[in-house]
């Protein structure tokens, strides 16, 4: 089982961190730290949700979120795996992060669609 | 290994070296590599914060009032900034890997790794460039 599913997993890795390389640093500083800095103006609430909830929008936030989770589960789980030599530990890391990971994207996709 | 090796009479036990656990704290280039690995937290960790604004703005105005008020908190912006450059790191560290895990090959010449790595560097500063002046056009 192990190798048949192993490279599934890596393309949800690859895929996830090329989105949040591209992505999520520009998100981050605009929400996270110049919009709550006063650097910029926060947008008005109709416009911001008018704009999440364009089928496109909707399409690009879950991508993101879902494949950011997945990046992590990944690069995570083999972190525990090599860094902290957690080898014994093996299956139940594996069900902890790609596990998370579902709850997330099952989470992203019942607030994208309820938006 | 135990101190006190026990005698094992049917099976000989096959030679593995122990890593200590913080193995990656030695040498610098392995501390690195773990930094790169940790980013993953800051990424999923945004992610999370993100889907957690969208929540909140589902719920309402009020509601939505109230997570950018959050926002502004000092450990909100501290966090925040800290999250920043490992997400920044992260990109640096990926696009620099890309031609690894992308062999690209015109005619029968390869793309050099540099060209590659380029290209996703340029995409990135034109998407954050067109998405922070979304923002400020409102």
């Amino acid at each position: 089982m192990k190798t048949t599913i192993e490279p599934f997993w890596w393309s949800l890795f690859g895929a996830g961190g090329t989105l949040a390389a591209l992505f999520i640093p520009i998100t981050l500083f605009i929400n996270g730290l110049a919009i709550p800095l006063g650097w910029l103006d926060a947008p008005a609430y109709e416009n911001v949700l008018q704009l999440a909830r364009h089928p496109l929008a909707r399409t690009y936030l879950f991508l993101l979120i879902s494949l950011s989770f997945y990046h992590w589960a990944h690069r995570f789980r083999f972190t525990l795996y090599d860094g902290l030599q957690l080898k014994h530990l093996n299956l139940l890391i594996a069900v902890i992060c790609y596990g998370g990971a579902t709850v997330g994207t099952i989470a992203a996709g019942y607030t994208l669609i309820n938006l | 290994m135990s101190a006190n090796p026990q005698h094992t009479p049917y099976h000989p036990r096959w030679y593995r070296a122990s890593m200590p656990i913080f193995w990656w704290l030695r040498r610098w280039i392995h501390a690195r590599f773990i930094l790169r690995e940790l980013t993953s937290i800051f990424v999923a960790g945004y992610a999370l914060v993100y889907l957690l604004q969208l929540r909140a703005l589902g719920l309402g105005p009020e509601a939505y009032a109230r997570f950018l008020d959050l926002l502004r908190s000092p450990l909100s912006i501290s966090l925040h900034a800290v999250s920043l450059v490992f997400v920044i790191y992260h990109s640096i560290t990926w696009f620099n890997l890309a031609p690894r895990a992308l062999a690209l090959r015109i005619g029968d010449r390869r793309v050099p790794d540099k060209v590659i790595a380029g290209l996703n560097f340029i995409a990135w500063i034109g998407i954050s460039a067109a998405l922070a002046w979304a923002t400020l056009k409102g």
